[in-house]
């Protein structure tokens, strides 16, 4: 019984697949330039690294929203994600704690981060792990500050990862997936193109085989992370990085891993390196 | 007043007499919808913004009144066409009793 309720998901599978030339044509106005406020010019389009099997192409996700969604990305002012850029900035300069540091007391300016965004995550040696940009975020606050730890997809957070996201925009994403970085990122590959739940879909099945094609009334995107925080018209808020993964995996009806957890640090490494050369574009606006 | 309550308004420095300009404005705002509970079960009250207004000179441009089901930040565009320099005046009014309000100079030549 349970085999052939499986069949037709299946057969579904492989027509997704086939139809994937036509997919393609389905995205929003080719040609379209992301330009931010006029002068931020961004690369939505370039070829795929060397070391990506599955891709020809990497694609923002800019492309495959709505004219009028790409529009609200490309003015600040109608860029809702701003506020939770604002407010953020407003997080940097405050001081607080026992030891009465604000960021702005070690960092400066906040412009200080530029580039910070597009090596994330990376190897810290230091703690012979993984880090992602929370990690920072949340080690300077409990070693450095010396106040409690944000939690990894809070508000908070999400907003100060847009606010050091935003210093970058326009520069290439470029982490590091060779030396230290190796292991994890062979992880992140494995979880990719692992299949989860009970509808068995891995990250490639979407977002490899079959973005450009409808997932109901919406466009699968290549699932790129350039963009993150993202601030999507659903829920509008920022949302974090591994709180996607977490909506993604939960989508094919598994028990997701843990936000900030080590599987979604690797995979996010793994994610990342895939839209090496596409710009960051945080925080970007999507559905 | 609710927390994190900040208004945003995008006008023109500089326009022609009599041209139409495009005004933007943006609040950020809860928007509480009166439906929700909070984690002891008790139903948080409803707190819109109930009313947009913008002025100029002391002239009304565009009066909105809002309800339930508008989402959070609510955002206008609106046109106007200016005859002299002057002033807009943006009003938002809270379920809750507060007033945020937001001006911008515009100059005529």
């Amino acid at each position: 019984m349970k085999i052939s309720k499986l069949h037709p998901i299946m057969q579904l599978a492989t027509a997704a697949t086939l139809a994937l030339g036509l997919g393609v044509a389905a995205q929003a106005e080719e040609g379209a330039k992301l330009i931010v406020n006029g002068e931020i010019e961004m690369v939505t389009r370039t070829a795929a690294p060397a070391y990506i099997d599955g891709l020809d192409e990497i694609i923002s996700g800019w492309e495959f929203r709505s004219t009028e969604t790409q529009a609200l990305q490309m003015d600040d002012f109608d860029n809702s994600g701003m506020l939770g850029v604002d407010s953020a900035l407003e997080a940097w300069n405050k001081v607080q704690g026992p030891e009465q540091k604000s960021c702005a007391t070690c960092h400066g300016d906040v412009e200080s981060m530029k580039g910070v965004r597009t090596v994330m995550p990376k190897f810290n040696e230091e703690a012979n792990d993984l880090w992602t940009l929370e990690d920072y975020i949340n080690n300077c606050r409990t070693e450095r500050q010396n106040v409690e730890a944000w939690g990894y997809t809070g508000g908070s957070m999400t907003n100060m990862a847009a606010l050091i996201a935003v210093q970058s925009r326009g520069m290439p994403m470029n982490v590091a997936i060779d030396g230290p970085a190796a292991p994890f990122w062979e992880a992140g590959k494995e979880l990719y193109y692992a299949r989860t739940g009970v509808l068995e879909l891995s990250c490639a099945s979407c977002h490899e085989q079959s973005y450009g094609l409808h997932i109901r009334a919406d466009h699968l995107s290549q699932g790129q992370i350039n963009g993150f925080p993202a601030y999507r018209l659903k829920n509008a808020k920022l949302n974090g990085i591994h709180a996607r993964f977490k909506g993604c995996v939960r989508d094919t009806k598994a028990e997701t891993y843990k936000p900030g957890g080590p599987e979604f640090h690797a995979l996010e490494l793994y994610v990342a390196s895939r839209g090496n050369g596409l710009t960051v574009e945080g925080p970007s606006v999507r559905n | 007043m609710a927390s994190g309550v900040k208004p945003r308004v995008k006008v023109p420095k500089t326009a022609a007499a009599g041209e139409t300009i495009t005004i933007k404005t943006l609040i950020s705002h809860k928007m509480e919808s009166g439906q929700r509970k909070d984690s002891d079960g008790n139903l948080i009250p409803q707190s819109i913004i109930n009313t947009f207004t913008c002025d100029f000179n002391g002239q009304n441009v565009i009066s909105v009144e809002l309800h339930g089901a508008i989402s959070t930040n609510p955002y206008f565009q609106f046109e106007a066409t200016v005859p002299e320099s002057g002033d807009f005046t943006f009003t938002w009014n809270d379920d809750d009793g507060s007033t945020y309000t937001d001006t911008k100079s515009i100059a005529v030549s």
